[in-house]
């Protein structure tokens, strides 16, 4: 009973990464936010959000930093709406190249 | 105009016609599917407790020993989770809040329960007394698993599964509701599968 | 890294099947003509999308084995017994049938001779690959590319595959591939056996003095065992990046 939450975890055997939310942030952002530095509202730590975790099985993407697991992210869409819950007290986002670069190459 | 796939369907799922699933939930058959907004907390039991909070303070306090020797009971309901699946006959052991809650201040009309990681989630009271609710330890005869919640998850089978925080610890009495984790995320705020109320406006 | 691409709108594309075959006993290629691909980088995806008759939909990612040179899309899938949309890829789905994708996907987990060449000090830094199982996907892109390229980065590859039949994509794997093969090897094999460990890392992969991009990929429990081993050989957090799969649904 008191055996931790080792290997045989399915929560954390399905464990995602942001890299994964691209697709579904994409009906949002102009631009491909995983390679975006956040900074983490709870623990103030910095990190690309393609590299923070990302719990995709819940009622809604939430995105957790890599450092303090606190939710910096939370996504859904229900009944043809987005809701964006974005807690991360940063966005840097690199800035777009010009668009003959964007694809391919 | 989307291209139908030929021969697909919903995996894992199973018919069921006897008037015992809500609206738009499937029966998920012997699968129970694992929905975690985060990572699976671990709190050794010699650290755990469960505490009653009323908005001036602690008003209960139960060690793991302390909490399992409260009076038990031991029930067997269907369950439905708001991502559409339903599980049916579940069976379950542990504390009714009813005895948790006994000398509830009678200003106290919400619960918002917490939980281990940091989620919540928010009740009326009348929802959780008179026997509907219960802080559960025992799931199918044994230990309740670290992943479906253990060692103790809140049970309110009458509403959405969301509303039956695992790993929770605290439940704090309040006049006024406090809406939680995913009830400040669109999610209803009451959250009854018969009434499909999965979303704030349905 | 290079700027950020602006992205086009993602609409769901209808692919066309041009071929489904196996291509190890558990994994097969899909071989997808997409009109109107805008094109994409080594190590994107692409969210599948199959809809039931009933209406109802599922949506799976998987990464684009093919690299960018390569006018049809390639997906390596593994089929989970069990699983909801993976069986249905690889035994269902035929030639000429139609599959709806969006992608591509993902700025993360990508690498690129051209930003390469555009970035020269990071260019000169290797780049480490490591996969498990059907995680060999995007490094098959990135090889296939790297190759057509002709480019200068020093790129190695270390794969884990369960047995020798299991080994994917070997048409783009090359001498800059290790092998390990965890369930048994056959006889006369001259490659790795066991699971990857920090020692077989160690013996294996670019050092940290040499200061590689790490790209690591599979199961998530595979990749988190990598990656911790990557660690503790003192490679910095900064310089891995990590695509996890989910669960394989057998004990990895
Ligand atoms: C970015 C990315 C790229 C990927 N690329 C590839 C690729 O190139 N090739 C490839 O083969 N795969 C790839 N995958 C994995 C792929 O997306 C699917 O997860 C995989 O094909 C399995 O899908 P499925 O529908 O067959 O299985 P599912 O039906 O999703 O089941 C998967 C497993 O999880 C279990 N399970 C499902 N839901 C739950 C739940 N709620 N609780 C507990 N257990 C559950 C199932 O029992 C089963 O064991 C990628 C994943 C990501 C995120
Ligand atoms: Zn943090």
């Amino acid at each position: 009973m008191t055996e931790p939450a080792g290997p045989s975890d399915t929560t954390a055997a399905r464990r995602l990464d942001g890299n994964a939310a691209a697709g579904a942030l994409a009906d949002l952002f102009a631009v491909d936010v995983t390679t975006a530095r956040s900074r983490c509202p709870s623990c103030g730590k910095t990190s690309m959000l393609g590299a923070h975790h990302l719990y995709a099985d819940a009622p809604a993407l939430v995105l957790r930093c890599p450092h303090c697991t606190d939710v910096v992210l939370r996504y859904a869409t229900q009944q043809g709406r987005i809701l964006l819950d974005l807690r991360a007290r940063l966005l840097t986002i690199p800035a777009p190249a010009p668009a003959n670069e964007s694809n391919g190459a | 105009m989307s291209v139908l796939s030929r021969g697909f369907r919903r995996g894992r799922s199973q018919e069921r016609s006897d008037g015992r699933l809500p609206p738009g939930q499937y029966d998920a058959g012997d699968g129970f599917p694992v929905l975690s907004a985060g990572p699976t907390p671990s709190t050794p039991l010699d650290r755990w407790d469960l505490t009653v909070h009323d908005e001036t303070g602690e008003r209960h306090r139960w060690s793991w020993e302390e909490f399992r020797v409260l009076p038990r009971e031991a029930v067997s309901v269907d369950i439905h989770c708001v991502t559409t699946w339903s599980k049916f006959d579940t069976r379950w052991e542990g504390v009714s809040l009813d005895t948790l809650l006994q000398d509830a201040p009678t200003t106290a009309r919400f619960v918002l329960a917490g939980s281990d990681g940091g989620y919540t989630t928010n009740l009326p009271l009348d929802d959780v007394t008179g026997g509907r609710a219960w802080v559960v330890d025992t799931y199918d005869g044994r230990p309740l698993a670290p992943e479906h919640g253990g060692p103790a998850r809140l049970l309110v089978p009458h509403l959405y599964f969301w509303k039956s925080a695992k790993w929770v610890r605290r439940l704090t009495l309040l006049p006024h509701d406090r809406p939680g984790f995913w009830e400040t995320f669109g999610y209803h705020n009451h959250g009854d599968p018969w009434l499909e109320q999965r979303y704030s406006g349905d | 890294m290079a700027g950020t691409a602006l992205q086009r709108r993602l609409t769901w594309l209808t692919a066309q099947v041009r071929d489904n075959r196996s291509e190890s006993p558990s994994v097969h290629r899909l071989v997808l003509d997409v009109p109107g691909w805008p094109g994409h980088r080594a190590g994107q995806h692409v969210v599948v999308r199959l809809t039931a008759e009933d209406g109802y939909t599922a949506q799976r990612s998987y990464s684009l084995a093919s690299p960018p040179e390569e006018p049809d899309l390639h997906l390596l899938v593994a089929r989970l017994d069990g699983g909801e949309v993976s069986p249905y890829l690889t035994d269902e789905l035929r030639a000429d049938d139609q599959v709806e994708l969006r992608g591509p996907i993902g700025g993360f987990f990508v690498w690129s001779a051209a930003a390469d060449r555009r970035d020269a000090q990071e260019g000169r830094r290797p780049v480490q690959l490591v996969a498990g199982g059907s995680g060999v996907a995007p490094f098959a892109a990135m090889l296939d590319h790297h190759r057509r390229t002709g480019s200068p980065t020093r790129l190695r590859l270390l794969y884990s595959a369960s047995t020798q039949e299991e080994i994917l994509a070997r048409d783009v794997l090359g001498p800059e591939t290790t092998v390990t093969l965890t369930r048994g090897v056959p006889a006369g094999w001259s490659g790795e056996a066991g699971r990857i460990d920090a020692d077989m890392l160690r013996r294996r992969t670019f050092p940290p003095d040499e200061d590689p991009r790490i790209f690591v990929c599979g199961a998530t429990m595979f990749a988190e065992a990598v990656s911790s081993s990557l660690l503790d050989l003192g490679h910095s957090p900064s310089s891995i990046r990590i695509e996890r799969y989910g669960s394989s649904g057998e004990p990895s």
